[in-house]
């Protein structure tokens, strides 16, 4: 009990710390680079509900991404309140999600991997024929542009997917997710709804991925239409996810906390070449370590504090 | 006049099939053998496209010469690449940890080989042109360009020994016999581990030759890789996994219609053809378009 107080205590404590940052923190380049953390957070998080606690990969998050910052960014300048847009884009990116769910999620094999990657694909070359243009901001927009609400609408959908996806861990739902990422076989046979799981996680993944794209559409005050919709946003959470530790709470954040950093310290010296690193880093990982960063703290942990069992 | 236009429409659709085809033969080969889904089978072929592209612009080798450089190269990469992004895979027995490991580690090295490419070539989009590159065959009003078909009769010649070499050699037998069951092979003898190394080898190479033929026919750059690994995705799963037969019939298939769309809808809406495609073929007919039970090459 002690413990989960002292848990409970943490998290307030940076939840209020959080909240009030900006105010004593006026440089823009600092609001900047907690957005970018927060926002690699919030899909890496969303990727990890599918790809590591159910454990169907997906390599075409952008897809969903893409989508909801399309379908917010088209509706919020033309009017519709943001929140609403916002909504729009998620309830978008499900669609989307169940186009290709639907049909693969009932099989086995790769055809979920598959069918992720090639809607992603698809969508991004289509897209950019159909749109190669820049998204402006309105002038009004531009305006009226201020860092602080994005500040804090980022920090929400974190603060939302990370409880929401703690919640439901701890629930029924969780446990079959948990047992069908295990041994899918057993899980069958033990009586879970294989399908109903999996739809339902993926369900939460690309609403979760297509609200972070309305954010990204809302933050940025121009950008190319199809640019959401590209391979990065497919590789980013799925490498920031696996190699801070997938399947875990706290992978997902330590992941991008690691690559927002590094990609911080090593895009201004070597450029293109940070993603070679990036993808050498992550390849390794897989082979090497593939609970990611969390597992191999706790290896350490366990290494230097040994459990109180002892061996008689 | 407009049967003439929708000839013409459907030579280039086999023209574009047939490589779609052989690029994603050696696809096949890798995941139907050891259930390694290379998603940087793509990559490989940009590469072998870029050794061709640097054979033609700086000692003018001809590209369907240096065929013979590129395909030892790729076939030696391929190699280096098993102990990578095979040699961790194979440990694990359950075709469904295969998938997913080596699904992960060839993105990610997809990603790598990508940026790279844009290191030492640019993202300029390249292609060689050769003196013959112009020439066209005409039949009545129908023109075929040359070096179409040289890809196509390439292709099927390529997929043809291929073929003839799992179907005819002792290697080739002993990697089908993999294919259909690794444990079964091991337990009779057969060197499962030369089964995957040979496969992989091969499975690159002919990234490689297709590669060469892109390049010659098309055009690459630096960010091909996922495009071409995607259509190897929508072929594999259309033609059925681990169905090399039925691969080149479906690539030609996919050249068509896809041709044929940009006849009706427009060039911009052609990606989405094949994934129109993939989706219907998975809710109808999972298992792929040309299996029959239980046979597999």
């Amino acid at each position: 009990m002690i413990k989960n107080w002292k848990r409970v205590g943490f998290i307030g404590g940076l939840t209020v710390l959080f909240l009030l940052l900006p105010l004593v923190i006026k440089s823009d380049y600092s609001i900047n680079l907690l957005f970018s953390l927060f926002l690699y957070s919030a899909i890496a998080q969303s990727w990890n509900i599918l790809g590591g606690y159910a454990g169907q990969i997906s390599i075409g998050h952008s897809a969903f991404f893409g989508a909801g910052a399309f379908v917010t960014r088209l509706l919020w300048v033309n009017g519709v309140p943001l929140l609403l847009s916002l909504l729009m884009g998620g309830i978008l990116a499900v669609i989307l999600a169940s186009i290709i769910g639907f049909p693969a999620l009932r099989l086995r094999g790769p055809y979920f991997a598959i069918g992720t990657m090639a809607l992603a694909e698809a969508l991004y070359l289509t897209i950019r024929n159909v749109f190669p243009g820049v998204a402006f901001l309105p002038g009004k927009y531009i305006a009226t542009y201020s860092l602080i609400p994005r500040y804090y609408i980022v920090l929400t959908l974190v603060g939302v997917i990370g409880l929401v996806t703690y919640v439901v861990m701890k629930s029924k739902f969780g446990l079959a997710i948990e047992a069908i990422r295990n041994d899918q076989d057993a899980a069958e046979s033990s009586g879970v709804n294989l399908f109903k799981y999996k739809v339902l996680a993926l369900t939460l993944s690309a609403l979760f991925t297509g609200l972070t794209g309305g954010v990204f559409a809302y933050y940025h005050a121009s950008y190319y239409i199809a640019y959401p919709f590209g391979g990065g946003w497919s590789f980013e959470p799925l490498v920031m996810t696996i190699i801070g530790g997938a399947g875990t709470l706290i992978g997902p954040i330590i992941g991008a906390i690691f690559f927002v950093g590094l990609k911080e310290v090593l895009a201004i010296r070597l450029g293109e070449m940070h993603i070679i690193l990036f993808g050498i880093i992550f390849v390794l990982v897989v082979i090497f370590l593939p609970g990611g960063i969390a597992e191999g703290i706790e290896k350490i942990r366990r290494f230097l504090f040994k459990p109180e069992k002892t061996v008689f | 006049m407009t049967s003439d236009f929708v000839a013409q429409i459907f030579v280039f659709g086999i023209i574009m099939g047939a490589l779609y085809g052989l690029a994603s033969v050696g696809f096949t080969l890798v995941f139907g053998v050891m259930r390694v889904l290379n998603i940087a089978h793509g990559a490989f072929m940009m590469i072998g496209g870029y050794l061709s592209f640097w054979g033609f612009t700086l000692y003018h080798i001809d590209p369907l010469v240096s065929l013979l450089l590129v395909a030892p190269s790729l076939f030696l990469i391929g190699l280096i690449f098993y102990i990578v992004q095979v040699f961790p895979v194979i440990k694990f027995t359950d075709d469904h940890d295969k998938i997913h490991i080596s699904l992960l580690i060839s993105f990610g090295l997809c990603v790598v080989l990508e940026n790279i490419a844009l290191l030492l070539w640019t993202g300029d989009i390249r292609s060689i042109t050769t003196s013959y590159a112009g020439s066209v065959l005409q039949i009545f009003n129908i023109r075929i360009p040359f070096v179409g078909m040289v890809g196509v009769a390439l292709a099927v010649l390529f997929v043809f020994a291929l073929y003839l070499f799992l179907v005819k050699t002792r290697l080739g037998k002993s990697m089908r016999a993999t294919a259909a069951d690794w444990k079964a092979a091991s337990l009779m003898g057969i060197n499962t581990n030369q089964a995957y190394l040979i496969s992989f080898a091969i499975g690159v190479a002919l990234a490689g030759i297709a590669g060469t033929l892109v390049c010659m026919i098309h055009s690459i750059d630096p960010n091909m890789g996922l495009f071409w690994t995607l259509k190897g995705l929508i072929i594999i799963t259309v033609a059925g996994v681990g169905n090399i037969r039925g691969v080149l019939a479906c690539g030609l298939l996919l050249g068509m219609v896809e041709s044929l769309s940009v006849f009706i809808a427009g060039a911009s809406y052609r990606e989405v053809v094949g994934l129109v495609i993939l989706v219907i073929v998975l809710m109808v007919k999972p298992k792929g378009l040309f299996t029959s039970r239980g046979r597999r090459v």
